[in-house]
């Protein structure tokens, strides 16, 4: 008995492990055949175009405030940051060319997307959630209506659409914010600064940062969709689904950050 | 003499959960042009029943025929077709939240059939007003309603297509005993007019009384007694009349 219960403590960990690696890999090829029935909604018809302009409504037009405040003050502190990193190698005249590289080519999809990550994944896997929680998807289904295709397909265009409009937004007002502090505190001359921004700034810097900003738009609309389509358990399980949706987005977001920036590294060599 | 062929038949129906068989080899079939009531009591099986026939669950063993012709793994696009012959009231109504009241009765006839709005629209009304809704219903949203109310225009999404075969599921459930005296009537009434088959399932035995033709009681996964709706109170047999009599001793035994 006693040799068993040893036997039994040494698997544990073993079982939990493969349990664990199990249920991720599951997960990986649930989400994986979720993201390709999703794509196939999107892009083959019948589409269901006015609820892909509500979201884009609800997705882009009501983002903009909470994007373009996140940017002017992001870039506004990016500025004094670098004037003062800078000032330690005598490096403070560069600072609006650091300012506009930081922020096209990493701050303004990442931090447009994480904003995007609290505000729209957690609302689309509450809304799609307490959906299936009432039985609106099966009513759907039984209304002869495929809800991939007018809930998820929507979802993910207007994700993959808006993302990069509210970057380039973010681009703007990220970049002003830097102009605004550098002008007015750091006495810097407003048309050098400008000219020096645009001077500097290469197309691909602007182009790359909407490149991710469409895909991090993706995996925001499907991990909303995703969670709130798989949501059991009444109303604890939309809160999970919600949790669930903002912290797996986040966490996507940031390793896909990582590998885009790492592959138009590669590429631009 | 050959068999007339059922509208709807489950034929050996399996479905477990967690290894437990909810449905343990179901066999039960309803006529064309008749009203079935499936009683019984709570986790006995009675929704899994409806949901493996409208393609919502898939039954691990069995068959489930409509028209003679198995309906078990259809494809989506075949089963969406099936479901253009179907219409289902759901225990909670299961109305679009964000959609008006006609938007949620005109749901299949715009986004399915493509009918034009402005007549999509005027149906949705026609439909309200044989549910007793006004008009002016037609413009709110769900949550402006009353359970009643919900209900009603739930039926109306259900009957507004007319449909072929309608299905019921707890149509009563939290409502008051004269609203739900009210909707058994307007389902019974819908039944009629459309002369559509129908499965309802209800632990109401009024509810059962009212809207069935025959009723059939669900029990540890099969039928353990059908009969017609007026013999329900009258039967001897002692599952039917410990549910019907509302007794705790009994054959059933208690999971509370």
């Amino acid at each position: 008995m006693a040799e068993a219960e040893a036997a039994r403590r040494v698997a544990n960990p073993i079982q939990v492990l493969g349990r664990s690696t199990l249920a991720a890999v599951r997960m990986v090829g649930s989400v994986g055949v979720f993201a390709v029935r999703g794509v196939a909604a999107a892009l083959t018809p019948p589409w269901f175009l006015s609820q892909l302009w509500r979201q884009i409504v609800a997705i882009g037009f009501f983002s903009l405030p909470v994007v373009g405040l996140t940017a002017v003050f992001t870039g506004a502190a990016l500025a004094l940051n670098i004037f003062t990193g800078g000032g330690r190698f005598n490096a403070e005249q560069v600072m609006p060319q650091i300012v506009a590289l930081g922020i096209t080519r990493e701050l303004g999809p990442v931090l447009a997307a994480l904003m995007l990550a609290g505000r729209v994944s957690a609302a689309i896997a509450a809304e799609i959630g307490a959906m299936r929680a009432t039985e609106q998807i099966d009513a759907m289904r039984t209304l002869s209506t495929d809800p991939f295709r007018y809930l998820v397909g929507p979802r993910l265009l207007a994700g993959v659409l808006m993302l990069p409009l509210l970057t380039a937004v973010a681009d703007t007002i990220g970049v002003a914010g830097g102009w605004l502090v550098a002008t007015r505190v750091l006495e810097f001359s407003p048309t050098i600064y400008i000219r020096n921004t645009l001077d500097f700034l290469q197309a691909w810097d602007v182009v790359s940062g909407l490149i991710k900003a469409a895909v991090f738009g993706f995996i925001v609309a499907l991990m909303g969709c995703y969670h709130g389509y798989n949501a059991s358990g009444g109303a604890r399980g939309v809160g999970r689904a919600t949790t669930h949706a903002v912290v797996s987005s986040a966490i996507l977001i940031f390793a896909s950050d990582y590998l885009l920036t790492t592959f138009f590294t590669h590429a631009a060599q | 003499m050959t068999e007339a062929i059922p509208k709807l038949a489950w034929k050996g129906v399996t479905k477990r959960f967690d290894g437990r068989a909810v449905l343990d080899g179901l066999d039960l079939s309803v006529a064309p042009g008749k009203s079935l009531v499936i009683i019984g009591g709570s986790g006995q099986g009675k929704s899994v029943t409806i949901k493996t026939a409208l393609g919502l669950m898939r039954p691990e063993a069995g068959k489930i025929e409509l028209d003679g012709k198995n309906v078990v793994g259809l494809s989506e696009g075949a089963r969406r077709k099936l479901f253009s012959r179907v219409g289902v009231l759901f225990q909670g109504a299961a109305l679009f939240d964000s959609l008006t009241v006609w938007e949620n009765v005109a749901f299949r006839l715009i986004n399915a059939d493509g009918v034009p709005r402005k007549e999509a629209r005027e149906r949705a009304i026609e439909a309200l007003d044989q549910v007793r809704l006004a008009p002016a219903v037609a413009d709110r949203f769900p949550s402006e309603l009353s359970g009643g109310m919900q209900k009603r225009a739930g039926l109306a999404r259900a009957v507004v297509a007319r449909p072929e075969i309608l299905f019921f599921d707890e149509p009563t459930t939290g409502l008051d005993p004269i609203t739900a005296a009210a909707i058994n009537q307007l389902i019974s009434d819908q039944v009629r007019r459309l002369g559509s088959t129908a499965v309802s399932i209800t632990h109401d035995l009024a509810s059962a009384q009212t809207i069935g033709d025959e009723i059939a009681m669900l029990h540890d996964g099969r039928i353990i007694w059908r009969g017609p709706a007026a013999e329900l109170r009258t039967t001897g047999n002692p599952y039917v009349r410990q549910f019907v009599e509302g007794r705790a001793e009994g054959p059933i035994s208690h999971a509370v």
